[in-house]
């Protein structure tokens, strides 16, 4: 018998399967109808909420008006934070005037050392200022990972309340998951040497958020 | 991971007398329960969201085998490859397979529990693979000769930041540098290199989700992205019960998980990961590999600790465990800690071989009160003591104090004479101070702590009198 059947059939007799018999069709029916479980109360602007819940997760926002305001916001945050003015982006932004703005984006898979990546993301969670990226061949994981700054670019149109109706999204406009869904909120940290809150520790040391809309 | 749970007195003595662990215990107090405080009374209703979490974790239960078929089906359709692990030495016979046909010679490691559990990073090196720990807390370990965590969230909460300092300065060569900011630039810095040039990314799951096969990990340092997003290869490992039936569950259960460890809404990263990459990503690895393991798992299914199943691996009741914040994780010999310790390593490991594992508890049931999943931690020790006497596990004198004891409760008269005496004689051991400093037959428990003294009349004369 193979480990798999051995393993299954523990589980089986542990649930007394000889006397009720699986129900799949309830499984598979719960799982279709997937729902919406315990969220905190809706009383707040989603906006407004996102934008003081990441703040609060020590992530820095700033909103322009339109997609071309963007590559000088980010060169203005590069300057004033003696950031370099290069790195790279996702290619799903390449189309912006990155050069106008005296930037240097490439949009090449990120690098170990690269020092800034910019990305979009596919939808963003206002109750706990989170982003929601969704990996593609335009939108890679790693240039919101590897470098030491993730400038994150967010349509305010695209800022859901729950992580729920970011999967209902999902499933709505693609059908299903991409490879990996990545959550962000805030820079990566550690608390593991004496419980103190430290930040970079092996993702990005600064989450600049630049909201559109 | 070596057992020595058999070992729990003496280690706990020892413990209570290192001054750097009790330092970093202390911290367990005013950080990690205090932060949980805060979180938990910022949601609202914390009370029905700990019922909702327990109610998913059961549905998933109920119906694990539904669900795990469900999970093997979607992972495989997406092309993830899914193996069955029926105890510790298959889950890493298996790994060591996928890491021979890939010609694997250095593996990335996300914090993983699992791991831990089936002693992976031995069984690794002897078959000439690399394991470099990515964690912050398990690198420090495993730079400091092998060291076992001893809290599963918080793995190095026994060391300070001066034990961390002179570590690296001794493994890495460096200027000696205290502020934990620095400590962990320079793990970073020695570790991105490691990251780009691995293998092979080995990572736990906190779930796995039915609806679309996928694994979730909830990490803050990132590096459970990285070491599931630059090698070649993934391998997740984790036991059968991390099964959950959608993605809406796992979105309620990640409103608690967080809170209940660390006191964060969430973690800085949740990663979702259904399937190996495409060919047209430029990153992801080429195979995912998901290895479920057993374990004793099915068996506990099986008994009176399946409630132990829905575990979600918080480390709540060991932060708020007045025996874990006094001996600390390292005591109870081995991965477990904590009340949940208590339950799971004699469960997994035998009765036998972790004899004082389910006593290591005052009953207060902290534990219980913050369990996200509603888990009657203290019931299920009393069933695993209520085992011990039943399979004569318990030393000779506490079974016989207990047998005399039982037949005493049935002769009432015999019992009240009895009980009379020994209430004087206490009162007169306690003298002035109401306070006995040493109990004849009972000297572990008074070495440790006195014993307030009664006040020299039984509860039955007390009734009488009052009754007149
Ligand atoms: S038993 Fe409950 S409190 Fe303890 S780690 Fe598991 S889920 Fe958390």
């Amino acid at each position: 018998m193979s480990s798999r059947d051995a393993i299954l059939g523990r589980v089986r007799s542990a649930l007394g399967r000889k006397v009720s018999l699986p129900d799949t069709a309830a499984i598979e029916s719960y799982i279709a109808a997937h729902p919406v479980g315990l969220q905190p109360p809706r009383d707040w602007e989603p906006e407004l909420r996102f934008r003081a819940r990441a703040e609060a997760l020590a992530s820095t926002v700033e909103k322009v008006s339109s997609l071309q305001a963007v590559p000088g916001a980010v060169a203005r945050y590069l300057v004033v934070n003696k950031l370099p003015t290069g790195g790279v982006c996702w290619p799903s932004l390449r189309k912006l005037d990155w050069i106008g703005a005296g930037l240097g984006m490439e949009d090449r898979p990120a690098r170990g050392d690269d020092l800034v990546g910019v990305t979009g993301c596919y939808c963003a969670i206002a109750e706990t200022g989170t982003l929601m990226l969704a990996s593609g061949p335009d939108t890679p994981a790693a240039a919101s990972l590897l470098p030491e700054t993730h400038i994150a670019v967010v349509d305010t149109a695209r800022i859901v309340p729950f992580m729920e109706d970011a999967w209902a999204l999902l499933r709505a406009e693609r059908g299903g998951l991409p490879r990996a869904v990545n959550f962000v909120s805030g820079p990566s940290r550690t608390a593991d040497i004496e419980q103190t809150v430290t930040m970079g520790a092996h993702g990005p040391y600064r989450v600049h958020i630049i909201l559109v809309g | 991971m070596e057992l020595r749970s058999n070992e729990f007195k003496a280690r706990a003595a020892a413990n209570l007398g290192d001054a750097k662990l009790q330092k970093g215990l202390g911290l367990i107090k005013v950080k990690a329960v205090v932060n949980r405080a805060n979180a938990v009374a910022e949601f609202g209703d914390f009370e029905a969201l700990r019922e909702a979490g327990k109610a998913i974790r059961n549905r998933a239960l109920a119906d694990l085998d539904l669900y795990l078929e469900r999970f093997e089906r979607e992972a495989t359709a997406r092309g993830a490859v899914v193996h069955w692990a029926e105890n510790a030495s298959e889950a890493c016979r298996i790994v060591v397979a996928i890491a021979r046909e890939n010609g694997v010679k250095t593996v990335a490691k996300s914090k993983s529990m699992v791991s831990e559990e089936v002693g992976l990073n031995d069984t690794l090196i002897e078959a000439g693979v690399t394991p470099i720990e990515t964690d912050l807390g398990e690198y420090i370990l495993q730079i400091n000769d092998a060291e076992p965590p001893s809290h599963i969230v918080m793995p190095v909460i026994h060391k300070t930041a001066e034990d961390v300092a002179d570590l690296f300065h001794e493994k890495h060569g460096t200027p000696r540098k205290t502020d934990p900011a620095a400590l962990t630039r320079e793990a970073r810095e020695i570790l991105r290199p490691k990251f780009l040039s691995a293998d092979m990314g080995v990572s736990g799951a906190n779930f796995l989700v039915a609806e679309t096969g996928s694994t979730l990990i909830v990490t803050n340092e990132g590096n459970g992205r990285l070491c599931t997003t630059l090698p070649r290869l993934h391998v997740a490992l984790t036991g059968i019960e991390k099964v959950v039936p959608t993605l809406e569950d796992a979105s309620t259960l990640l409103r608690l998980l967080p809170r209940s460890a660390t006191g964060q809404a969430i973690t800085n990263y949740v990663s979702v990961h259904t399937g190996p990459k495409h060919i047209d990503e430029s990153d992801g690895p080429q195979q995912f590999h998901i290895v479920l393991v057993d374990n004793g798992r099915s068996k506990l299914l099986a008994g009176e600790m399946r409630e132990m199943l829905r575990c979600i691996r918080c480390g709540a009741c060991m932060n708020h465990c007045p025996v874990y914040q006094a001996v600390g994780g390292h005591a109870y010999g081995w991965v477990y800690p904590g009340p949940m310790g208590n339950i799971l390593t004699p469960s997994y490991v035998g009765l036998e071989n972790a004899v004082a594992l389910p006593n290591a508890a005052t009953m207060c049931n902290q534990c219980g009160v913050v369990c996200p999943v509603k888990i009657p931690l203290p019931d299920l020790m009393r069933k695993l003591r209520e085992e011990q006497m039943a399979r004569g596990l318990k030393p000779w004198p506490e079974r016989a104090g207990l047998a005399l004891w039982g037949w005493a409760a049935q002769q009432p008269a015999l019992y009240a004479l009895g009980t009379r005496i020994a209430a004087r004689f206490m009162k007169w051991l306690g003298g002035s101070e109401k306070l006995i400093h040493r109990l004849p037959l009972a000297a572990g428990w008074t070495n440790g702590r006195d014993f307030p003294a009664p006040e020299g009349r039984t509860f039955r004369e007390l009734y009488k009198a009052r009754r007149k």
